[in-house]
């Protein structure tokens, strides 16, 4: 299991604009770089990223070699009801990382 | 293997990680797939990056969209694009207007000094666009590993 770094509020005001913050470690191998032998090192990244709250997709993000290593993403949204936000990142090689963090709206 | 055929592939060899590069036209084309034929307008989209960066590994970089947000007047994605790396593509994010504001960070790689191009498409079908220079001193992506 990869390591992940969420950063969102534990309370929010309904209707407010919450900021979340989420990374992930992973090297996002570009597969343009030739390695110690001279070889091409695989490609190796995090394809996408999506973000649901209380299982309503919040947000989407398709990612290409172009990603610093170690993805870092950072968006809002509107906080409707308490629940939970769930963050999912999937990439090459079967890549598959998870997280949840719970927000209570008053 | 003869000399010539040895310098000859010698040149092949230096040359080809220099191949894989996107050009001007590599990004004209990444972006009209995604606007298709509607016009592409500066403007309303903010692009924060720094103007000269030292590594190119990590490049932070915020795109913020002035746009209210509503069902009816929302941005519905953000597209970002390069001009040097090998692939025009850095990222799209498809936003809602449960996200409030129409603004996302996160950090690139940038093989060289070059143009980045920030789009947004709003849900009534237009394009605004923001691009910055970046003058990088560290290049990333096709740097080989010694």
């Amino acid at each position: 299991m990869a390591n992940v770094l969420v950063n969102a509020p534990k309370t929010a005001k309904k209707g407010e604009v919450v900021e979340i913050k989420a990374l992930v470690m992973h090297v996002m191998e570009t597969g343009f770089r030739a390695g110690t032998n001279g070889r091409i090192i695989p490609r190796n990244i995090i394809e996408d990223f999506t973000a649901t709250w209380n299982d309503r997709e919040i947000f989407r993000m398709k990612m290409s070699p172009a990603i610093a290593a170690n993805p870092f993403v950072s968006f809002t949204a509107v906080a409707g009801e308490s629940g939970t936000i769930a963050f999912r990142w999937t990439g090459d090689n079967g890549f598959v990382a998870e997280h949840k963090v719970s927000i209570t709206v008053t | 293997m003869n000399r010539r055929t040895f310098l000859a592939s010698a040149a092949a060899v230096t040359i080809a990680p220099f191949a894989a590069r996107a050009t001007p036209e590599d990004l004209a084309t990444a972006i009209r797939e995604v606007t298709g034929d509607a016009p592409l307008r500066e403007g309303r989209v903010t692009l924060d990056v720094p103007p000269l960066v030292e590594n190119g590994n990590t490049v932070p970089l915020t795109v913020s969209v002035d746009s209210p947000m509503t069902d009816d007047d929302h941005v519905r994605a953000i597209h970002v694009f390069n001009e040097k790396n090998p692939q025009p593509h850095v990222f799209n994010a498809r936003l809602s207007p449960g996200n409030g504001r129409a603004v996302v960070s996160t950090r690139i790689k940038l093989a060289d000094a070059q143009k980045v191009v920030a789009i947004a498409e709003t849900s009534k079908g237009e394009f605004w666009t923001a691009h910055a220079e970046v003058i990088v001193t560290i290049a990333a992506c096709v740097e080989d590993i010694t």
